[in-house]
């Protein structure tokens, strides 16, 4: 079990040299991401013909920080600092630079995502998604295909987490979706995370899941 | 009657952003019978750390607040109504200050209403309570309940061919060892997990949870539960599946099991699992509708 520095976009080379066990300090932009932006990426994205014309701006976005990039699972507490909704620029993506900052950012239970995850890594060359409680059979072989990792925050190390989080670069769909299940861009620094499901087909959850079945099936036969 | 919003935001924000002694004493306690340099105890480390910044900041230990569940006993002479509103504009007050995430999403149109407040949200239960002379009129008790570990608790009706679970406390200790087991390290393991035997099954939910503002330390009143929350403490601890799932020797904090009557047809085991943010706050109020109140404290000190 090594310990690791990566910085985001991750290349290919260096997410195929993480195994289960490893702890990984992430740093550099992300996005967050859980159950209403993963039907809206599916939805809008991967499962059209074209992409409409309204959120055209939103995917080249995504598409630029996703490729080698980072989704994190996680509905946040934020705080609005005083005054800063005056500063905004309507419709100007980015212009809530500095606007809004992250009281408590722990990850959310991943494995809602599992009929999205594999063809959002597939379509945006996703090097990886943070979350809690790992994911299934389907993400793990996303992993292994296109090279990938599932990367398990704390769950609930959620004022810890924040202190990490460094700045809030914008956010979108914020009225439609809510706070929590918004696209919060953040950058972070030396995020902590230890690898559970790696690019080689390994997943501690469905290890310790195993281990667990026969420590019940050795109690209940008593 | 008084205004105790103020009360109230302060109840809502100790629940927040710290936990109760007990709990934070049974992590420190798991933490130390870990594997040095275990993923198990790097995650005890990181929760640790993390309480500590939380209560440091005065924000919250984990960014679900869940739903807020308010048990309120009350005095004959309060009305239960005032009491809603109250502890209504409170909860939309505290997540103004962002002690909390604003979480009550309309199932119709997806919809969050921005400030907790939706129909049924928050959860609150009355019982008017005899105070015995003691001159306390108002207690309330507070859960902050996040929706990852109640995503993992569940409900089986006995017998349970599957697992050779009959209308016994045999069969209550098998489904208990399987809930733990499916939640896995889902729910944000160690939890604590409360049981309620009986009732319907709505009420038998109701009751699981009451369990959880049970002391981690406390002993059943019933010698045969108390038996059972020792034996299935240890069972669980058996399966491995450790925090966060990362496998190790602490699953679960405590069991704490209920009993209600049984309809004879029914005999439900109702299954609340709580993360290891188990973030229980209570509040005490005398003389409350007198201008003269009294007292006001926590399980951890004066406010």
């Amino acid at each position: 079990m090594a310990t690791y520095d990566l910085s985001i976009p991750i290349s290919e080379q260096a997410v195929r040299a993480l195994h289960v066990g490893d702890t990984v300090n992430l740093s550099g932009l992300m996005t967050t991401g859980r159950d209403a932006a993963h039907k809206y990426l599916i939805e809008t994205f991967i499962r059209v013909q074209t992409v409409p014309e309204s959120e055209r701006s939103l995917y080249e976005e995504l598409r630029q920080l996703l490729d080698g990039g980072i989704i994190y699972h996680c509905g946040p507490v934020v705080r609005q600092r005083e005054g800063s909704a005056e500063r905004r620029i309507p419709g100007q993506s980015g212009s809530e630079r500095g606007q809004w900052e992250f009281v408590a950012a722990g990850p959310t239970t991943s494995i809602r995502e599992e009929v999205y995850e594999p063809e959002v890594i597939a379509h945006f060359g996703l090097r990886g998604v943070i979350g809690k409680g790992g994911m299934g059979p389907g993400t793990l072989r996303a992993c292994q295909e296109h090279g990938a990792a599932y990367f398990h925050a704390v769950g609930g190390a959620a004022s810890l987490i924040a202190n990490a989080v460094k700045e809030v670069v914008a956010v979108h769909k914020k009225d439609e979706f809510g706070v929590p299940e918004a696209f919060w861009f953040i950058r972070v620094e030396h995020f902590p995370v230890v690898v559970t499901m790696d690019s080689h087909g390994r997943s501690i959850h469905e290890e310790v899941e195993a281990a667990s079945k026969a420590a019940l099936e050795r109690l209940i036969a008593g | 009657m008084d205004d105790m919003v103020e009360s109230f935001v302060e109840l809502i924000r100790r629940a927040s952003t710290d936990l109760p002694p007990d709990v934070e004493a049974a992590l420190q306690e798991a933490r130390d019978r870990e594997e040095p340099g275990s993923a198990a105890t790097g995650a005890l480390d990181t929760i640790l750390e993390n309480v500590a910044v939380a209560r440091a900041n005065s924000t919250p230990v984990c960014q679900d607040t869940g739903v807020p569940i308010f048990y309120v006993r009350h005095a004959r002479e309060l009305s239960t109504r005032q009491i809603r509103t109250q502890l209504e504009e409170a909860v939309a007050e505290a997540t103004r200050r962002s002690y909390l995430r604003p979480n009550a999403v309309d199932p119709l149109t997806g919809r969050n209403s921005g400030n907790n407040l939706g129909v049924g949200f928050p959860t609150c239960h009355f019982e008017e309570w005899d105070d015995g002379g003691c001159g306390q009129a108002l207690q309330v008790d507070l859960l902050l309940k996040g929706g990852g570990s109640e995503n993992v608790g569940t409900q089986y009706k006995l017998p349970h061919p599957g697992l050779g679970a009959g209308r016994e406390l045999e069969g209550v200790r098998r489904v208990v060892l399987d809930a733990v087991y499916q939640a896995q390290g889902k729910g944000c393991a160690p939890g604590v997990i409360g049981v309620a035997i009986g009732a319907d099954r709505g009420t038998g939910y109701v009751h699981a949870k009451e369990q959880l503002f049970r002391p981690l330390g406390d002993a059943n009143p019933v010698p045969e539960l108390a038996t059972l929350e020792q034996c299935l403490l240890e069972e669980c601890n058996e399966l491995g599946i450790g925090p966060m799932g990362f496998g190790g020797k602490t699953t679960v904090l405590g069991i704490k099991i209920g009993a209600y009557h049984r309809l004879p047809a029914c005999y439900f085991v109702s299954i609340a699992y709580m993360c290891w943010a188990c973030r229980r706050a209570s509040l005490h109020l005398q003389g409350v509708g007198s201008k003269r109140m009294g007292r006001l404290n926590t399980a951890d000190g004066d406010l």
